[in-house]
């Protein structure tokens, strides 16, 4: 139980290692950063299983039977909450979905307090997506021990399941070997917390060249440092690619005049079937979606033969089942970082 | 303790005790379902001397285990091969090793999740003490008594050896 009278805990620089519990075990999915290529490729192998069963004529496990998952969503979003709530349903969880925005926090509930009420319902696990970079975090740092906390996206910081299907696409196309490929990230890098979670995840897996395309006005300051080369002009970026990840130009999230217009940024870099043929030949093409054609991508490369779009969103499913999976199959800890019981 | 047979000798005693069995019941198609891996691979050797019309069906457990919470997950999950309907199937389990029977529990969970059975007849190639639950074999290839340190373990696939450490 949260100590009502306790400050709530903030978090600093080196609590990536909150994600795991003493024994190394994964208990929160927050963020790529702080995990190894170990984890990572567990993570990969457990959401195999989970493929075959997404196969099956009876498509549900009773993994998580007895279990409630609550998707807290501050942020609005159809396509992840229900492959969310798809995933803890095959694995017989029972499932709660809060669309803030209509709940009491709009009639100012603080945060911590919708956290204490649903805690005391004896939810199991927090699904999280929040217009704040941190929040998933803070929310982990906040709720009882016994509690699981998965980030659902949180302002641009990291959309880490995302990251984790996408590494699963390209292991199931690229095969294992992540060091021999060129990966390029194309569109809106500055407001993407998307494109953070997969050049962390690519690092961590070694992969052997990550690259990113865009405008500078869309690149953030420093973005070498996190591993990464820098290409303003698509033609020459994607040359030889093995994987191309097309962004979303997320209009919601830009403020000042970044970019002309949709239509210039098309025209500069807009994924056509003439520039694949600049990749390799049997280049992936992949986007997190939702896709908006004729602004980043044409609509016969999202639709042909060399797209994956649609199995990333397959994939999706497996690799949450397995996410959710990890961090509730432990023995529940009763010490907690940050909260005394 | 007691010798143990090869498990060739043992597979022929299984044959001809479960083709008796088949026949006294009249059972003429049977589903004939194997528990990764021992006892995948007891199946495939039973299918083959058996000639069954079926194909071979597999399970994998894991996901039915009951100490999900204690030890969590296993990575590697082989899939299961189960037809899409096993109702009024007369099923045939077969495992390498009947020892505490919660595998067995698992399971049968499993194949009724996917419908009704006609019945289901449990083979094992060997079944030992350390009995949890109330779960019996059908027919079994031979009976051991071992001490509770004790762990009995078939090795394969191309050829079966038990093997007890």
């Amino acid at each position: 139980m949260v100590n009502k009278s306790a400050k709530p805990a903030i978090i600093g620089r080196d609590d990536w290692n909150i994600q795991l519990d003493h024994h190394g075990r994964l208990k929160h999915f927050l963020t790529i950063e702080g995990l190894g290529s170990e984890m990572l490729t567990k993570i990969l192998d457990t959401a195999e299983s989970f493929a075959s069963v997404n196969d099956q004529h009876v498509k549900k496990v009773p993994l998580l039977r007895g279990k409630t998952i609550v998707n807290l969503f501050f942020e609005a979003s159809t396509r992840t909450r229900t492959t969310f709530e798809l995933a803890a349903k095959r694995l017989s969880a029972d499932v709660l979905n809060i669309n803030i925005s209509t709940s009491a926090t709009s009639k100012g509930e603080s945060l911590l307090d919708t956290l204490q009420n649903l805690q005391a319902m004896q939810c199991d696990m927090f699904v999280v997506r929040h217009s704040d970079s941190g929040a998933a975090h803070y929310i982990a740092a906040n709720v009882a021990p016994r509690i699981s906390v998965i980030n659902a996206g949180d302002g641009s910081h990291a959309h880490p399941t995302q990251a984790m299907l996408d590494m699963f696409t390209i292991r199931r196309n690229k095969g294992p070997d992540f060091g021999r490929l060129r990966v390029a990230i194309v569109g809106d890098i500055m407001h993407s917390r998307v494109a953070r979670s997969q050049i962390h995840a690519l690092n961590t897996l070694n992969t052997g060249d990550v690259r990113v395309i865009a405008p500078k006005s869309l690149i953030p300051a420093g973005i070498e440092q996190m591993g990464v080369t820098v290409f303003n002009d698509l033609e020459t970026g994607i040359h030889d690619a093995d994987v191309i990840i097309m962004l979303r130009l997320q209009k919601e999230r830009m403020q000042g005049a970044l970019l002309p217009s949709e239509q210039e940024f098309y025209s500069t870099y807009g994924l056509t079937k003439q520039l694949l043929q600049l990749a390799r030949d049997d280049v992936i093409v992949m986007h997190p979606g939702p896709i908006n054609r004729g602004v980043e991508i044409e609509s016969s490369v999202a639709d042909g033969e060399h797209s994956v779009i649609l199995d990333q969103v397959t994939y999706g499913i497996a690799v949450r089942m397995a996410i959710m999976t990890m961090v509730l199959g432990r023995e529940p800890e009763t010490e907690h970082y940050g909260n005394k019981r | 303790m007691d010798a143990i047979a090869t498990p060739d000798l043992l597979l022929q005693k299984l044959a001809t005790d479960l083709g008796k069995l088949l026949s006294e019941r009249s059972i003429k198609q049977p589903l004939m379902v194997g528990i990764h891996t021992g006892g995948a691979w007891i199946a495939a050797a039973l299918h083959r001397m058996l000639e069954l019309q079926q194909p071979l069906s597999t399970l994998d457990i894991s996901f039915y285990r009951d100490d999900f919470s204690r030890i969590g997950m296993h990575p590697r999950v082989k899939p299961s091969k189960l037809p899409p309907h096993v109702e009024d199937q007369h099923i045939i389990l077969v495992d390498d090793v009947l020892q505490s029977g919660r595998t067995i529990r698992a399971a049968m969970n499993e194949i009724f999740d996917y419908g009704r059975p006609a019945s289901i007849t449990l083979v094992c190639l060997v079944e030992r003490n350390g009995r949890e639950l109330p779960i019996q074999a059908d027919i079994i290839g031979q009976h051991l008594d071992l001490r509770p340190e004790q762990h009995i373990k078939l090795t394969g696939p191309e050829t079966l050896a038990l093997v007890i450490t």
